[in-house]
């Protein structure tokens, strides 16, 4: 059977965002896909899915999702908690997965300050893809939803989750700190000295318009040289920074067009992408100069570091008595011991629990 | 061909400049390039890359660090375009697209150039528009050249809603705009053909290196064909004549 999740309450502006749309950039089409890739990618290991399957992207108010006719696999990224509802009612944190049975519900609540976070469902999505990816770009339409989630819509999931219990990273990553790191170009010889010292040591605001295509920034003025404040419109990736004629800077993010017009003063890289989406308006941030083999470098240790959190995997909730756990036990064995852990054998338990 | 310059987007993308300045040369010799890079891509002689997206004057390789590196990939690309030359590429498919010329910057854009409104309409339609790239939107074509002194810059005040279809012209080039959406293009008309739709295998009609030429139509018109294009009785890609 084929279990589906609702959305009771769909949220403020939710989509169904993965990776990002392959081989539309050509055709104009932008990456879109999760402004938070580290977190997709970790939520994913966590689901056992594959790493670029379709996550849930709330953003300002948080919906609240039940499982229908089959068990749901769910995990909620960083800034995100809820309340399951149930035969074993639950507060279930950041970088938890969990199950929803049949009927049962999860309201969540993203925390104060965070701008979007991630959902991820585990098991496929039984939507076709268009562009090799299940994300949503309102604007254009495109993905299999083609707009935010709205309440009573469904997601059609394949098959039916196991319940291995709740299980959450040993380590799970740590909010890092410091300045953005940021490679100089595509086009350096358009502004001047002043503007590139000024640009990788002062410090900058977020503004309050910022959205899915880009994050205004708010700080010194940025000089153009005498070449000016207008290109011949070239290709943009997320984390470019494009300074217009008013010298203030925008990085844009995963929606951003795939051209464009102003000259580009830096790119933050891949590494540190992640970070962009959870700063929130009113946050301050700073940048660094590295190389492009730097970058590189710190691509492949990312990546390194996101896969060493991924392996290490261990209960979470551990320590509470698992009332559904408890029930179907006593249905088919008779009476146990709740708090031995041999009665559990899709609840693991923690290896220093004494 | 030389490369004029290999501009850094950090570690996930490369931009190879191949000409200065918009117009029919540069089209030639970013179309070369892109035909040579697309078939290095498609054999994977280009580790790690990813795709290609097409600008006026340069072309974009988008790449996963974890699977190439950007001075490899540079060093390659130049080597290829030291013997690729620029082409005025025929192969394009030649485009007829239904236009409605009752745009609402007509009579602004006539005070402007010094025309009237059937002049401008006369000459647009008469022209021969070349896609040079496609961007901004999902399939939207920027296309050029127009003809002698019918360039204007943008708007002052850019419109917050420029309706599906619209067709605009600014700095010597004409827009198809495929989605509402902010514009500050001078809108001359209307054009019923969808210029993007996902469910085709092909989702952007045009592509970069097509030509289109206008086809006035009256506004009655312009509802018959919108109307039979929606109930599926005509197929967009029959406004596209045979190459030649």
């Amino acid at each position: 059977m084929n279990a589906r999740l609702l959305l009771l309450r769909a949220g403020a502006r939710s989509l169904l965002q993965d990776t990002g749309f392959r081989g539309g950039r050509g055709i104009g089409v932008p990456a879109a896909g999760a402004l938070d890739g580290d977190a997709l990618y970790l939520l994913n290991r966590l689901l056992g899915n594959a790493s670029d399957a379709a996550a849930i992207e709330v953003a300002l108010v948080a919906p609240k999702l039940r499982a229908e006719d089959g068990s749901t696999r769910l995990a909620l990224g960083p800034g995100l908690s809820g309340q399951v509802s149930g035969d074993n009612p639950r507060h279930v944190n950041a970088w938890t997965a969990f199950t929803l049975h049949p009927g049962e519900t999860v309201a969540l609540t993203l925390d104060a300050g965070c701008p979007v976070a991630l959902i991820g469902i585990g098991g496929e999505i039984d939507l076709p893809m268009s562009l090799r990816s299940r994300s949503t770009l309102p604007r254009a339409g495109l993905g299999p939803i083609g707009r935010r989630l709205e309440d009573g819509d469904v997601l059609p999931i394949q098959g039916s989750a196991r319940d291995p219990g709740d299980l959450t990273f040993a380590a799970p990553p740590r909010a890092e700190t410091g300045p953005l790191r940021a490679v100089p170009g595509p086009q350096t010889e358009w502004f001047t000295d002043a503007a590139h010292e000024t640009f990788f040591g002062a410090d900058y605001g977020v503004s309050v318009e910022t959205d899915r295509m880009g994050m205004r920034l708010e700080g010194p003025r940025l000089t153009h040289s005498e070449r000016g404040a207008d290109i011949v419109s070239d290709g943009i990736a997320p984390g470019a920074i494009q300074v217009p004629g008013s010298g203030q800077p925008i990085v844009l993010l995963a929606d951003a067009q795939t051209t464009g017009g102003y000259p580009k003063i830096a790119t933050v890289i891949g590494a540190d992408l992640s970070r962009l989406a959870r700063l929130a308006p009113g946050d301050r941030l700073r940048f660094t100069a590295v190389s492009i083999e730097e970058a590189e470098t710190a691509a492949r240790a990312r990546r390194a570091e996101l896969d060493r959190i991924a392996e290490a995997v261990i209960p979470a909730n551990a320590g509470r008595i698992d009332l559904r756990a408890l029930w179907q036990v006593n249905l088919v064995g008779g009476a146990v011991d709740a708090l031995r852990p041999d009665h559990f054998p899709h609840h693991a338990e923690p290896e220093d629990r004494p | 061909m030389e490369l004029i310059a290999a501009r850094p987007l950090a570690d996930r993308a490369v931009t190879f400049e191949l000409a200065t300045r918009v117009g029919p040369e540069a089209a030639a010799r970013v179309g070369a390039a892109q035909a040579r890079l697309a078939a290095m891509l498609e054999s994977g002689e280009l580790p790690g890359a990813l795709e290609l997206s097409r600008a006026f004057c340069s072309i974009t390789l988008h790449y996963d660090p974890l699977q190439g590196r950007q001075a490899d990939l540079v060093a390659r690309v130049r080597v290829a375009l030291e013997d690729t030359a620029p082409e005025a590429r025929e192969g394009g498919r030649l485009w007829r697209l239904p236009c409605c010329y009752e745009g609402e910057d007509l009579d602004d854009l006539a005070a402007r150039l010094e025309l009237t409104r059937e002049e401008i309409v006369t000459r647009h339609a008469a022209n021969e528009h070349q896609v040079y790239a496609i961007g901004f939107l999902p399939g939207l074509p920027f296309m050029g050249e127009l003809p002698e002194g019918f360039s204007v810059p943008r708007r002052t005040s850019p419109r917050t809603r420029v309706p599906q279809g619209s067709v605009a012209i600014a700095n010597g080039l004409t827009v198809i705009y495929p989605f509402e959406s902010p514009g500050g293009w001078h809108i001359v008309g209307r054009c019923p053909v969808p210029l993007f739709e996902t469910e085709r295998a092909a989702p952007a009609l045009l592509e970069a290196g097509d030509r289109v030429r206008f086809d006035p139509v009256s506004m009655k018109e312009f509802g018959r064909i919108e109307a039979a294009l929606a109930r599926g009785t005509i197929d967009p890609a029959s406004f596209a004549e045979t190459a030649r």
